[in-house]
């Protein structure tokens, strides 16, 4: 036998194709094509347009616009009733989530319904809702009053907007968690002679831990961003009762888009690290499960 | 310590898991509660330890009644099916669990509970892992840090919830040999839950056999499976061949077989056979080998009676070869219970 | 002696006092916002409510939500199922990456939403000029504000497909692939079916935030009366007016579209429970 006839009887080998196969159900070139172009039309180039405009300023030009006193006033009001409301909400939304999980009541079906509420309702009526019951006069603020509290038009009008705004986050971030709780890890517990006290808190509270956090995380990221339910309820007092993306506004009709961008680059920047964060604490969470 | 159970119920809407049970069980003995499942053998476990109630009876600990004590005031040591362990906590925090809880003088100090740990951790071979997670362990660490959990505490009685039975058979056997040896090196009185009378009959001092909410036998490993008391436990504890007939004048019959049933009264009755009870011989039962399997130190004979009933035989492997084609049986020890 | 708790339950007085302190707090923060836009819309009557909400201003409104929810539910709807199905039934490196990408528009405020359209097409904006030029305008029109709802309600339909899809697997599409049929086919006889109820669940939250949207469109809408208004912004509007039976009677058209939505909600998932995956 020669080398040519070995190899002609070796049959022709297939054409490889130009692209790998990634897999073996069709469609996934044009359906990523298309998503990868509308999220970038859509998305990501809009987003862009923020951070190009900011450039346009000088560093020293930006640090005015960004963290200009007023700017100052309104990141720490915005971010101050954001973290006040987040954890108002950390502490009343597991006390609910318990009651929702493990408790028997009339109107359970209802309320739990409710809590999707702030998801449902337009921010802007819940804003009115709010203002008006807060108000001085209002249903609830005609009691305040007297007491020498005042809920709205102010810092603490923004807080309760925001605790409006958060409820629904750490309740359904935990509620799954705790109804996988199994009972024999409370059992367990308290075969080991602990109490029912410390069994919640050694056990129970921190198998919860990092879904409360997650929860925590995304109320106080809901409420940085937050507009529509707040601006009716803030008083909107430059310095005093301003929230940030007011004063985004507010430089917009002024026509200073280069300082609205400005501003709006560091709530991104704080929006994206508050997704980091998130995404750290349930990689982290993984580890134990 | 010892236990007492009497006359305990137990209904789970109309379903009776525990009916009128009674038990005694000696201080340091290592009972199984052995019984297919919703036998109520875990409910029997539960009402011991205090998760569960009974909804009549009484449950003593060295007469003391402790019916409806909480768990935590009964001192017990619980280890779960599913393990059970803090996700959150280290090895050595879920061990020292029990002692941390523990308030004001009770309490030991720090140092004596890390002394402790450590003791258990040796004892069941697991040094140094007590930095570990949960996570980051096996299922048969799992378990034995469940165990060492559940003794830390220093339990009057130690009870376990089908405590192998996630795991796979090799880990299985290794940990039933770890529990003797933990529970002799303890001398702690000690309850497990199993449906699998392999692992019953090798471990406890003494099987209690439930069924439907009952203790039908209560032995050793030896009596409830050389004299069983019932057609259940014989049925359920050991091989059988199982064959029904009639009872009449003191004999079983069933087709061509005949057995000797003095002690039974006439009518429907039930017979087994073990497969080792059926020995080659030169007169008896006309049988045709259909199979023979030649696994380890016995042979599996599969075989026909004239009347069709099949029946399985346990030979030694020396006579393994003797079984082939059409042979003649006889029956060595066989039990018979009125149906 | 007496029965002794379970170890898994709460004394009584525990139990009590947590339903006490959580219904105060709910009734506080959640019911009676929504009792007082009701109340406050018919506080000069059913009549004057009814007219507020006819009123050819609040007419113009209610329709420009709906052509918006129109429009922007099924893009987004369309999209969702298009990044669920590259997503979920492929394998591809950066694919969690891409989801986080898609999800971006959750995490922004809705105010800086509105401010990126403003920088593209507004008059100063990018396509500022060429838009002039052509006589087409994107802020302060109708096109704008669709644009802003678009965003803001964008990651919705995908974020509840995605899981939903992933968890389903592949194994179906692709019995359906090696028996002949072309992706197209499968993917609306085989997906498709298999999400139904996760796409109106998605679809569900999608509509509820379209509508409701108010920062974003805020800042593109140039609050035109009658032209280029929201009901929400409408509600703005006739608040700042102080005409509050007015702005709470288009309010409380809003809350009766939340209060369906949340029934519709909730129906859903008691029927199946496998929506509420994706989470909110």
């Amino acid at each position: 036998m020669t080398a040519e006839s070995l190899a002609a009887q070796r049959p022709a080998a297939a054409r490889r194709p130009l692209f790998r196969r990634r897999s073996a159900i069709p469609g996934f070139g044009l359906t990523l094509g298309v998503t990868l172009s509308i999220l970038s039309l859509v998305v990501l180039i809009p987003l862009s347009a923020v951070a190009l405009k900011a450039a346009e300023l000088s560093p020293s030009e930006f640090v005015a616009a960004a963290f200009s006193e007023r700017a100052m006033a309104a990141y720490r009001l915005t971010f101050g009733a954001a973290l006040v409301a987040a954890i108002a909400n950390g502490v009343f939304g597991v006390l609910t989530t318990w009651a929702l999980v493990r408790y028997e009541f009339p109107g359970k079906t209802i309320i739990n319904a409710l809590v999707d509420l702030p998801f449902a309702l337009p921010t802007a009526v819940a804003g009115i809702a709010l203002a008006t019951l807060y108000a001085p006069n209002g249903w609830i603020g005609q009691f305040l009053t007297p007491l020498g509290i005042k809920a709205a038009y102010n810092p603490v009008g923004v807080t309760i907007a925001l605790i409006f705004i958060g409820l629904p986050f750490v309740v359904r971030t935990i509620e799954p968690v705790m109804r996988d709780l199994s009972a024999d890890v409370e059992e367990a517990s308290a075969s080991l002679g602990a109490g029912r006290l410390q069994t919640i808190w050694r056990v129970i509270l921190p198998a919860l831990g990092p879904a409360w956090l997650t929860g925590f995380a995304m109320a106080f990221a809901r409420g940085v961003g937050e507009y529509g339910s707040v601006i009716f309820i803030a008083g909107n007092m430059p310095y005093k009762s301003e929230i940030a993306p007011l004063l985004i506004i507010i430089q917009l009709e002024q026509f200073q888009y280069a300082q609205a961008a400005s501003i709006a680059v560091v709530m991104l920047v704080v929006s994206f690290l508050m997704l980091f964060v998130i995404n750290a604490i349930q990689a982290f969470s993984r580890r134990f499960v | 310590m010892t236990i007492s159970i009497r006359s305990v119920q137990k209904q789970f809407g109309r379903y009776p898991a525990l009916n009128h049970v009674d038990l005694e069980i000696a201080d340091g003995e290592l009972l199984a509660l052995l019984g297919p499942s919703g036998s109520g053998k875990t409910t029997l476990l539960r009402a011991i330890a205090g998760l569960e109630f009974p909804d009549a009876g009484q449950v003593l600990f060295h007469d003391k009644d402790v019916t409806y004590a909480s768990a935590a005031a009964r001192r017990v040591g619980f280890v779960f099916q599913q393990y059970a362990l803090f996700k959150h906590m280290t090895v050595a925090k879920n061990i020292a669990f029990g002692l941390d809880v523990r308030k004001g003088k009770d309490k030991p100090p720090k140092a004596e509970i890390a002394k402790r740990v450590d003791e258990l951790l040796k004892l069941v071979e697991l040094d140094g892992l007590g930095g570990r997670y949960p996570s980051q362990l096996s299922g048969g660490q799992r378990q034995r840090v469940a165990l060492s959990r559940a003794l830390a505490v220093q339990p009057s009685v130690l009870l376990l919830d089908e405590p192998f039975g996630a795991l796979d058979a090799t880990v299985r056997k290794s940990l039933r040999k770890e529990l003797r040896r933990v529970h002799d090196a303890t001398g702690v009185t000690t309850i497990f839950v199993t449906h699998d009378q392999e692992e019953a009959l090798e471990l406890a001092d003494r099987v209690a056999i439930l069924n439907k909410g009952q203790i039908e036998q209560i032995g050793s490993p030896r009596e409830v499976h050389d004299n069983p008391a019932s057609a259940f436990v014989c049925g359920f504890v050991g091989e059988s061949n199982r064959f029904e007939g009639k009872v009449e004048g003191g004999r079983f019959v069933a087709g061509p077989l005949v057995l000797p049933a003095p002690d039974v009264a006439n009518g429907a009755a039930v017979a087994f056979v073990r497969p080792h009870d059926f020995v080659l011989a030169d007169e008896g039962l006309d049988a045709k080998v259909e199979r023979v399997n030649a696994q380890g130190a016995l042979a599996r004979v599969d075989a026909v009676l004239a009347n069709g009933a099949r029946v399985e035989i346990a030979a030694s492997r020396a006579d393994a070869d003797r079984f082939s084609g059409s042979v003649k049986l006889a029956v060595g020890k066989s039990h018979v219970y009125a149906a | 002696m007496a029965r002794a708790r379970h170890p898994t339950e709460d004394p009584g007085w525990v139990k009590a006092l947590v339903i006490g302190v959580v219904m105060v707090f709910l009734a506080l923060v959640l019911i009676l916002p929504l009792v007082a836009v009701f109340a406050e819309a018919l506080r000069k009557g059913v009549p004057a409510a009814v007219e507020a909400v006819l009123h050819e201003d609040a007419l113009a409104a209610v329709k420009l939500t709906l052509l918006t929810a129109a429009i922007a539910v099924p893009f987004n709807a369309i999209f969702g199922l298009c990044a669920s199905w590259a997503v979920a039934k492929h394998d591809f490196p950066g694919k969690s990456f891409l989801i986080t990408l898609i999800d971006l528009p959750f995490s922004v405020s809705p105010v800086v939403a509105g401010l990126i359209y403003v920088l593209v097409f507004g008059m100063q904006g990018w396509l500022g000029e060429w838009l002039l030029d052509n006589d087409l305008k994107v802020i302060f029109a109708v096109p704008g504000i669709v644009l802003a709802t678009v965003f803001v309600t964008f990651p919705f339909v995908a974020r509840e497909l995605i899981p939903l899809m992933q968890e389903q697997g592949t194994s179906e599409e692709e019995a359906a692939i090696s028996m002949g049929a072309s992706g197209l086919y499968t993917f609306w006889r085989v997906t498709t079916p298999n999400v139904r109820w996760g796409l109106l669940y998605g679809v569900l939250l999608c509509n509820a935030r379209a509508m409701g949207e108010f920062g974003a469109v805020s800042v593109v809408s140039g609050h035109i009366r009658g032209l280029t208004n929201t009901m929400p912004l409408h509600v703005e509007i006739l608040y700042n007016e102080y005409d509050f039976v007015g702005a709470f009677a288009v309010a409380a058209l809003l809350c009766l579209l939340a209060i369906v939505t949340l029934v519709l909600k909730t129906a859903l998932e008691v029927a199946q429970p496998a929506v509420r995956r994706g989470g909110h």
